[in-house]
């Protein structure tokens, strides 16, 4: 008998390396130092920013490696490191505040591979340095807020109604309403049912009483609102920093996971995600003279702030209202078809702005926008430096009396209801963070753990290639060869998956696939070795060795399998990261162990007569 | 050809199960009073607080590092050189008064100002009380999930005397893993918690290789006693075996030696793991199967099954 393959088969084993080198290919590049450009959400970047982007560069006399522009980031490859804080200086100069300039490094990839699609695997923070945070939403707060609310609505409405109650309070999760008579309870309980979306009616005739119960899906509504709503002031805010490739993305019910590659100054960071962005509201000042204040003469009781039509608007100083007790804004329409943006207010909130309106019909209001902002400088400590920026975004008449809910008129488009609804919601967070886990790596720490993680690899390779060419000689090189193609298949495969990321523990995965995936040839060979004692013919004694050795090889591998898919479910962070490369290595190396050395075999050895086996 | 082992007859391995057995048995009760009186000495993934890497550019003075922060009312930090002498790593225990999410950065601060030298940030990190639990609920949460997952795997595959032998090794295995921990006070952290994992991934690997291969020596052979005939699949088996196993062992003394000190737990959990299970597969999973009671007609496929049913046809 003969062991041979048929064409198609040897093909496909072909195919399927190269494929997996060609996708591992982009590894071997390293990576630029690089200059992203993105723009703040008052601008974009377009083609008029990477001319001013390139004149900057000439003006600066560096020669750079390449200018891209695409997701509406501009991305400046330079030779060194020198340049590349040269030319982030340069640009912070030359393109002002609305734009965030952060270092990066980006792939150094060629344009045929990128083409193609292919990337370097992604490295995880303690590989590359720089911090994880992982920060807890405080749910009781964002139900309070919801409830507090609801609270006053209902206080307002059986007012309207004429119903009277001895007391209308927010107890834990409900609102309970006690009310003065049965006569008032049966009004009350009939106003009052199914009248509110999300609530649960639970009556109480003995007392009098009815409560008002969150539904489980409105309790979940809000919860996710509130996460959602935290996620994307953190991702404001972390624009603010200047990171580049930034995570920001909820973890769980109630989690947020903030990584910020190359960040090393946690403090900074810190202060910054904590901080508030917030909202007040005042009265305009239009007694005194508006070119009086400009000239300096502002008068005593009021402020002079720019707004967004890049004049400047004179206020009082009594704040209203602040933004903290916004509950909600969404832009819409009113009835004439203009933009409009509604606002919620918490109970409190919405008792203040009643107070303030009710004498004031007629007088102008101006909605004043306060966060802290990078002024794209540093300070002696490197670190970069941000101050308080003030800017009024609205002034609108007063129609009516305000309570908790009124909407802000007068906005020249639906994007700018939208942008002014988003900065609104952004402005206070719905319910308080903080930072239950950090893990912040060092850069040159990072470095250090892909050099010996690297060195680890490399050494366990080589030493199992000796010992395996020692052992099985010329069958030995065959599952050396299968070995290395095992390596590429799994970077290619780490890096075409696109959520996959290279950690420290990842790399140990690698090390402990390489010891473990000459198992399956062990295992063939060994079996061969038997059949040739058992005077079979070589050819026989391959053919044997390979079928003999199969379902065991299957077994063994199903169950590190099976261990390797929990640990992927189960774990978090490095723990996962061992698990992805410790499954691929799996999968990988049963495929190179027994179709690849098999195809190797039958190519060398099996079309011909021979009398003995080099194993 | 080249060989480790050359064995014409059978070995009789399980002629030594005994001494086996008092060893294992010493071991895993010395592992069980240490995981009992000592306990593990548990990382901060799930104890929760603040760890603190610095280094420094020449050799660092542990004391005064101390001094400086017992000073500044940081006291009862542990402070141990990490590595090299001048890599530090200080571990705090929450404060009263400082926010627990600034203590790493406060300790920076105060070991920059009073060292000469230059003190350079390597790793903070801090676990909230509340994430520790959680982490080590999944952690036992991850070990019970593999453990039924291969249960499972394995009572399907085959007769439950070998399944039990498997299992069997597999216990002792991770008990006198985590034994080593507890009885050296090696820090147990998540990295070692996967590599336990791993352990029961290579020890079930290797007794599902013999088990195999026992199953198989009872179908081949129609004479022996069981004794005879498990001797004999664990000598055709050994090779096998001591080959994996010296391979594993190599890449895994590079993991050691050269994967820095972060990966150095995980390596001593796995390099001692691959050797007890090594052990374990040969001399504790077998002669379990065998103190149960296989025999050949267990092991007999039923009649319509014909030999080398269960293999599938090479690719």
């Amino acid at each position: 008998m003969l062991n041979k393959f048929p064409l198609w088969k040897n093909v496909m084993i072909i195919v399927i390396i190269a494929v997996a080198a060609l996708y591992a290919l982009p590894n071997l590049y390293g990576e630029d130092y690089a200059i992203q450009v993105s723009a703040t959400r008052t601008v974009t970047v377009d083609d008029k920013t990477l001319n001013q982007v390139e004149q900057t560069l000439s003006e600066l006399g560096v020669q750079a490696k390449g200018i891209t522009f695409e997701n509406d980031q501009i991305l400046v490859r330079v030779n060194t490191d020198a340049e590349q804080l040269q030319v982030r200086d340069a640009l912070l100069q030359a393109l002002g505040n609305d734009y965030v300039v952060a270092l990066n490094l980006a792939a150094a990839t060629p344009k045929w591979l990128a083409a193609l699609g292919a990337e370097p695997m992604k490295l995880g923070l303690d590989l590359r340095g720089g911090v994880h945070f992982l920060m807890e939403v405080d749910m009781d707060e964002a139900t309070r807020k919801i409830q507090e609310q609801m609270r006053d609505t209902v206080r307002a409405e059986l007012r309207e109604e004429r119903i009277r109650s001895s007391s209308i309070r927010r107890v834990d999760d409900d609102v309970v309403v006690e009310l003065r008579t049965a006569e008032d309870y049966t009004a009350a309980r009939r106003y009052l049912n199914n009248r509110y979306q999300g609530y649960r009616l639970i009556d109480d005739a003995a007392n009098n009483t009815l409560r008002l119960r969150m539904t489980e899906v409105k309790l979940k509504e809000t919860q996710d609102y509130a996460i959602s709503q935290n996620v994307t002031i953190l991702r404001n805010r972390v624009n603010e920093l200047g990171v580049a490739e930034p995570i920001v993305q909820r973890q769980g019910a109630s989690r947020i996971v903030v990584q910020l590659p190359g960040v090393q100054d946690t403090a900074r960071a810190k202060e910054i995600l904590g901080a508030t962005a917030t909202l007040e509201f005042r009265f305009v000042d239009t007694e005194s003279s508006l070119r009086d204040a400009e000239m300096g003469r502002v008068p005593f009781g009021s402020e002079l702030f720019p707004n967004r039509n890049g004049g400047n608007t004179l206020l009082r100083e009594d704040v209203i209202l602040t933004g903290d007790h916004i509950v909600n804004a969404t832009a819409g329409f009113d009835e004439n078809q203009r933009p409009q943006v509604s606002i919620s207010l918490d109970g409190p909130g919405g008792n203040k702005m009643s107070l303030a309106t009710r004498d004031n019909i007629g007088r102008p209001m101006a909605t004043l926008f306060i966060e802290f902002k990078s002024t794209g400088e540093r300070d002696a400590n490197d670190r970069l430096v941000f101050e308080r920026h003030e800017e009024v975004i609205n002034v609108a008449t007063i129609q009516s009396r305000l309570g908790s809910n009124f909407r802000i008129t007068g906005i020249n488009s639906q994007q700018e209801a939208q942008n002014l609804a988003l900065l609104l919601r952004a402005g206070a967070l719905i319910a308080p963070i903080q930072i239950v886990e950090e893990r912040t790596l060092g850069p040159s720490l990072g470095q250090e753990n892909v050099n010996l993680g690297t060195k680890a690899i490399l050494w366990g390779f080589i030493l199992v290639v000796a010992f395996m060419a020692l052992y099985y000689r010329w069958f030995g090189w065959v599952a050396n060869l299968a070995l290395t193609a095992n390596l590429v298949l799994i970077i290619g495969v780490m890096s075409m998956i696109p959520g996959a990321t290279l950690t420290l523990p990842g790399m140990a995965g690698i090390v402990l696939t390489v010891g473990m995936a000459v198992d399956a040839n062990v295992l063939i060979f060994e079996r061969i070795r038997e059949e040739i004692r058992a005077k079979r013919t070589p050819q026989q004694a391959i053919h044997y060795g390979y079928d003999s050795a199969f379902s065991t090889i299957m077994d063994a591998n199903i169950t590190t399998l099976i261990v390797a898919l929990i640990l992927f479910a189960v774990g978090t962070g490095p723990v996962k990261g061992f698990a992805v490369t410790l499954a691929i290595g799996i999968v990988t190396s049963m495929f190179t162990a027994i179709v690849g050395t098999r195809a190797v075999i039958n190519a060398i050895w099996g079309g011909k007569k021979i009398d003995r086996l080099s194993v | 050809m080249r060989q480790l082992i050359k064995a014409e007859q059978a070995f009789p391995f399980m002629r030594y199960r005994w001494w086996a057995w008092i060893i294992s048995g010493i071991l895993v009760v010395a592992s069980i009073v240490s995981l009992g009186v000592k306990g593990l000495n548990w990382g901060l993934d799930f104890t929760g607080g603040t760890v603190i890497e610095v280094g420094y550019d020449q050799a660092a003075d542990l004391s005064s590092i101390r001094q400086t922060l017992d000073e500044n009312g940081f006291g009862g930090a542990v402070v141990q050189s990490f590595g090299t002498q001048q890599d530090v790593l200080i571990r705090l225990e929450p404060l009263e008064g400082v926010k627990v999410q600034e203590l790493g950065d406060q300790v920076l601060k105060v070991l920059q100002s009073a060292a000469d030298a230059n003190v350079e940030l390597r790793r903070i990190e801090f676990v909230g009380p509340h994430v520790g639990d959680e982490l080590a609920e999944q952690g036992g949460l991850a070990v019970l999930a593999a453990l039924t997952g291969i249960l499972i795997y394995i009572a399907m595959r085959f007769e439950w005397r070998l399944s039990l032998g498997a299992v069997g090794a597999l216990g002792h295995d991770v008990i006198l893993t985590l034994g080593l921990f507890s009885i050296l006070g090696l820090e147990f952290d998540l990295t070692v918690l996967a590599a336990v994992l791993a352990v029961i991934g290579y020890s079930i690997n290797d007794s599902v290789v013999i088990s195999d291969r026992i199953r198989e020596s009872f179908r081949k052979f129609h004479r022996g006693t069981p004794e005879e005939i498990i001797n004999e699949a664990l000598t055709s088996t050994l090779s096998r075996t001591v080959v994996t196993s010296l391979t594993t062992i190599l890449v895994l003394i590079a993991l050691y030696v050269l994967g820095g000190q972060l990966i150095r737990g995980f390596a001593t959990a796995l390099l001692f793991g691959v050797v007890v299970g090594s052990y374990s597969s040969v001399f504790i999973g077998s002669s379990l199967a065998l103190a149960l009671g296989v025999s050949r007609e267990d092991l007999m496929p039923p009649e319509v099954e014909k030999e080398g049913e269960d293999l599938e046809p090479m690719p």
